[in-house]
């Protein structure tokens, strides 16, 4: 194991990271504060609680959830992505590294990058509404495990896209819609029934439910549930991941 | 001397179909620089970047330094430096770290002043704390041989390093390559440039359309180009070398027009007064003398050629 290399490559992505900190932090602070605005204080005074749980404090896992997924899937594509686009990738191929080590460096960069973002919101969230946190140990379990999971995809997005614009598309398209109907801000119970079930082919439900239940202790579905749907998430990107190391399908012909 | 780097039958062909490299053998002697010329497209970087670790080969087996660059990648790929040919720098960062992230992806611990040294020796150790993008065009190339040797490598590749190179900076690039080898590295470099092989190289191979057509000494090559020619264009057909000249091998032109003489210009004497006079006294008459010295780049376009 070449932990030089990891370190060096994770290092190095953190650096890019803070030498942007402003971009970094202050967009998603300011878009959550946005939604606190719009969703918590316009939209909230006009219902009371949801599940018991103010609507203000509802909205706090699902909106860490929506920057979390997203950041972490674009830190993650973008960082792989780069070398790629500007040639600096021959030096990763040409290095005694594995194709793991390589994921390590780049997906452990993005998802801390993804975490540090979640806890600012989260912090944010204090600011603006009241709310205590149920399950402490369960909520960062889930923030680091999805920190991780969607850096893996964002990786695999980045190795696969050929050019800026599928680099975005599926965060864009994919991911956003998916959040946003995935119950960030309602309680899927809210839905008419046909689409309650369709919802639950979501698999972001599960996620976001899990994280809420770990700050309310009350979820959509149950806790088991949403362990199973990360972790077969996780353990989906790996698999693509592994065939990708096997085959060097996109950066090794 | 033993090889520090090994090429046996190997084979490279794409998914669609075309062979980039068909079988190619070379052994690459400790502390040799061996020049590797051939046209655009004959596959010079294809097998450089086979035997980097870019590119998977189709079959055969590299190593390097005894290690097998698939099965024993980690030792294999610590012993080489690869600096490609296009400039590919991330432009946010400063030389400086640019080159220490090159030494940390090599697995090697972080050693600042060992780094230092190495942009002195490249005429950049005062631009360590600029960042790459406000680097002029050589400069950037010198980061890239810096990154290339920031873990102290013992085989180093040069992809055409003085591709669009302005005339002063390749002589620049030659010093820079000269010192590398005298700290005992061995370079492998490809071009298209013949001055480049015959200025820098100990061995010169040629390569064409996948293969390696002729890998030998620069000196024997050169020995080779130091043999001229002279054509003698006679008034009158003869239809063989007379008896009285035999003993300076000419040869005859099918139309018995013209006899060709080769010989050294090295050599004490030439014996074209000689060859002159019995010329005349076979009664041979003489229209037209001219002489023609064959170069490296003759060679070269002549096997390019053939193989065409």
């Amino acid at each position: 194991m070449n932990l030089h290399a990891v370190r060096t490559i994770y290092v190095t992505e953190m650096r890019r990271f803070f030498r942007t900190i402003m971009q970094s932090l202050i967009s998603p602070v300011l878009s959550t504060s946005l939604y606190f605005v719009v969703f918590g204080a316009a939209i909230g005074s006009r219902i009371d609680t949801v599940e018991g749980v103010s609507y203000g404090a509802f909205i706090v896992p699902g909106l860490i959830m929506l920057s979390v997924m997203t950041q972490a899937t674009t830190n993650a594509s973008f960082g792989i992505y780069f070398p790629k686009f500007i040639g600096t990738i021959y030096e990763l191929l040409s290095a005694p590294v594995s194709f793991l080590e390589i994921v390590a460096g780049y997906v452990g960069a993005a998802a801390t990058k993804a975490l540090f973002i979640g806890v600012i919101i989260l912090i944010t969230a204090f600011f603006f509404v009241d709310i205590q946190i149920a399950h402490p140990v369960a909520m960062v379990a889930f923030l680091i495990l999805t920190c991780f999971s969607f850096a893996l995809l964002g990786f695999i997005i980045g190795i696969w896209a050929g050019n800026f614009e599928q680099l975005q598309i599926i965060p864009l398209l994919i991911i956003t819609p998916l959040v946003f109907l995935g119950g960030s801000f309602y309680s899927i119970t809210m839905l008419p029934p046909v689409w309650q079930t369709i919802t639950l082919f979501n698999p972001v439900v599960y996620l976001i439910s899990g994280f809420r239940w770990s700050f309310f202790g009350t979820a959509d579905v149950g806790i088991a549930f949403s362990l199973f749907a990360i972790a077969l998430f996780t353990g989906i990107c790996l698999t693509v991941i592994w065939w990708i190391f096997r085959t060097g399908w996109r950066i090794r012909q | 001397m033993s090889a520090i780097v090994s090429v046996r039958n190997l084979r490279k062909a794409y998914a669609g179909g075309f062979e980039a490299l068909k079988s190619i053998n070379l052994d690459i002697e400790e502390g040799e620089i061996l020049a590797l010329l051939g046209p655009n497209g004959a596959g010079k970087t294809t097998l450089i970047s086979t035997i980097c670790g870019i590119t998977v080969p189709t079959s055969g087996t590299i190593t390097v330094g005894g290690h097998d660059t698939q099965s024993d990648f980690r030792a294999a790929r610590n012993l080489i430096g690869l600096v490609p040919q296009e400039v590919s720098l991330e432009p946010f960062e400063t030389v400086m770290s640019t080159v220490s992230f090159s030494r940390g992806l090599f697995g090697k611990p972080r050693d600042d002043g060992y780094i230092e040294r190495i942009l002195d020796q490249l005429s950049l150790g005062d631009k360590k704390n600029n960042k790459v993008m406000t680097l002029s065009g050589g400069m950037k190339r010198r980061v890239l041989i810096a990154k290339a040797l920031s873990h102290e490598p013992r085989v180093l590749f040069l992809d055409e390093p003085t591709a669009g190179v302005d005339v002063e900076l390749r002589k620049d690039m030659w010093e820079v390559v000269a010192g590398l080898k005298a700290s005992g590295v061995t370079i492998i470099l490809t071009t298209h440039y013949i001055e480049e092989a015959e200025a820098i190289a100990d061995r010169v191979g040629v390569i064409s359309k996948g293969e390696i057509l002729l890998i030998e000494d620069k000196a024997h090559l050169m020995a080779q180009m130091g043999k001229k020619q002279l054509k003698i264009e006679l008034a009158q057909a003869t239809a063989t070398v007379p008896d009285a000249l035999k003993g300076y091998e000419l040869s005859r032109a099918d139309d018995g027009l013209t006899l060709t003489y080769t010989y050294d210009t090295k050599g004490e004497r030439t014996g074209i007064t000689t060859l002159l006079n019995d010329l005349q006294k076979a009664g041979l008459q003489m229209k037209d003398i001219r002489t023609e010295q064959s170069s490296l780049e003759d060679i070269f376009v002549g096997l390019v050629k053939e193989t065409a």
